[in-house]
């Protein structure tokens, strides 16, 4: 059992890389992109909020939205509406208890626990999750592990940043245009992973 | 904490200035939503493999970010400060839900192929980045402009990357078919063979950096000194 949890989470975090694989949360993977301290931050906060949300949001799919749950009603038209609550307020309380037990790993993550909610590699995830049906221990190990893969994958592409800066790259493309374009490399390189697996190893 | 009571506000003119079309045209060039505030690039790489996929992912953001703006606008002074970002995603979910469940309705096949993607204009970062930046602090008419201004200029992009995309990597437009080796496409190339790159999304990025690169060589004030 714990073998296939840990094969899920490998899969998760390299083949089927939510940024790279998916291209999910791009908007704060290219704006925070720029150093490698930052990306850390960031990186470390998604880990942590995907690893919270998908099991409560397992539970209330499962327990409050299905027809077998709580209401025995197919609620399920409100899964949306409740995914981005659970986040919404999962983001502000992580929020608030960081602020309160560890000051100092709170001003190092600044302004990017907030940013999260509007990471869809946050909300892609569950809405996956739902999708590929998983249980619960499965939810939790494909949320650690995607988290994980978008950690490693915004610090790779933050050290490449941090890099090509000292290269000469047109000026209408320096920044933003090669930062779409080395994720577009970076992508083809995780498209080889596609299609491995890891259960054969 | 939250003061409930609502202030009259200034009688809003459905004027349509110059002010008024600034906040259309903006978003279209110098302000693009996806070129130049990199907002709401998740869905804009997922759902430009197909032409027609892209043209109603545009349609429904244009409709969530008009709408979003709008009712945030009308409600933007009874939103307690601490609990706007909840407030502010529930109006969106609700307008998204109205238009997953409309799509499943009218075309049931393109809402399979959009899947998650639907889903995930919530978590559209023009949408909310919108709400935040206008709608909490201007009047109803110009947020919903400001709103359609948005969706537009982000539709626009997603349309150019789709047509690139399907055009190149399958030969065809909505469909029909364009460019290809056999005598059943319009155009015929013989030993032609369409790009599958194009179709898988790493093509999508260098399409989108390709155009970034275009737009700024000739727009040149927005390039990054950095």
């Amino acid at each position: 059992m714990s073998g296939e949890l840990l094969n899920l989470f490998i899969k998760s975090a390299f083949i089927e890389n939510l940024a790279l694989a998916y291209f999910l949360g791009m908007c704060s993977y290219l704006a925070v992109s720029k150093s490698v301290k930052t990306a850390f931050g960031l990186g470390l906060a998604v880990i942590f909020v995907l690893g919270i949300t998908m099991p409560i949001n397992w539970l209330i799919n499962t327990h409050l939205l299905s027809e077998s749950g709580l209401f025995s009603l197919d609620l399920t038209f409100l899964r949306l509406i409740l995914f981005i609550a659970v986040i919404a307020s999962m983001v502000q309380l992580v929020e608030m208890v960081i602020e309160k037990v560890s000051p100092a790993l709170y001003n190092s993550l600044g302004i990017f626990l907030p940013l999260i909610t509007v990471n869809c590699a946050i909300l892609g995830g569950s809405l996956f999750m739902v999708s590929k049906e998983y249980n619960f221990s499965e939810s939790v190990a494909f949320g650690l592990g995607g988290g994980f893969g978008w950690f490693l994958a915004i610090i790779a592409i933050a050290a490449i940043r941090e890099k090509i800066r000292y290269s000469d790259v047109p000026p209408a493309l320096r920044g933003l245009g090669m930062a779409f374009i080395l994720t577009g490399l970076m992508g083809m390189a995780f498209m080889s992973l596609m299609g491995i697996d890891p259960a054969a190893f | 904490m939250a003061e409930t009571t609502v202030i009259k506000k200034k009688e809003s003119t459905f004027a349509f200035g110059k002010k008024e079309r600034k906040l259309l045209v903006d978003p279209l060039n110098d302000n693009n939503p996806i070129t130049v505030q990199v907002l709401g690039i998740c869905s804009a790489l997922a759902v430009t493999t197909l032409l027609n996929k892209a043209i109603v992912m545009s349609i429904a953001v244009i409709f969530v970010c008009a709408f979003s703006n709008l009712i945030t606008s009308i409600l933007r002074k009874s939103i307690p400060k601490q609990v706007r970002m909840i407030v502010q995603l529930i109006i969106i979910a609700a307008l998204v839900t109205v238009v997953e469940l409309t799509l499943k309705a009218v075309d049931y096949n393109v809402y399979k192929e959009l899947s998650v993607f639907i889903g995930l204009i919530i978590t559209n970062c023009i949408v909310m980045g919108r709400l935040e930046a206008f709608a909490m602090a201007n009047d109803p008419w110009r947020s919903f402009l400001d709103g359609i201004g948005n969706g537009v200029g982000y539709g626009i992009i997603l349309i150019v990357v789709a047509a690139l995309r399907e055009l190149l990597g399958k030969g065809s437009l909505l469909g029909y078919k364009l460019l290809g080796p056999t005598s059943d496409y319009l155009l015929t190339i013989p030993g032609y063979a369409p790009n599958n790159l194009m179709v898988l999304f790493p093509s999508a990025m260098f399409v989108i950096g390709v155009l970034i690169w275009i737009h700024r060589s000739f727009n040149p004030k927005l390039v990054d000194i950095s």
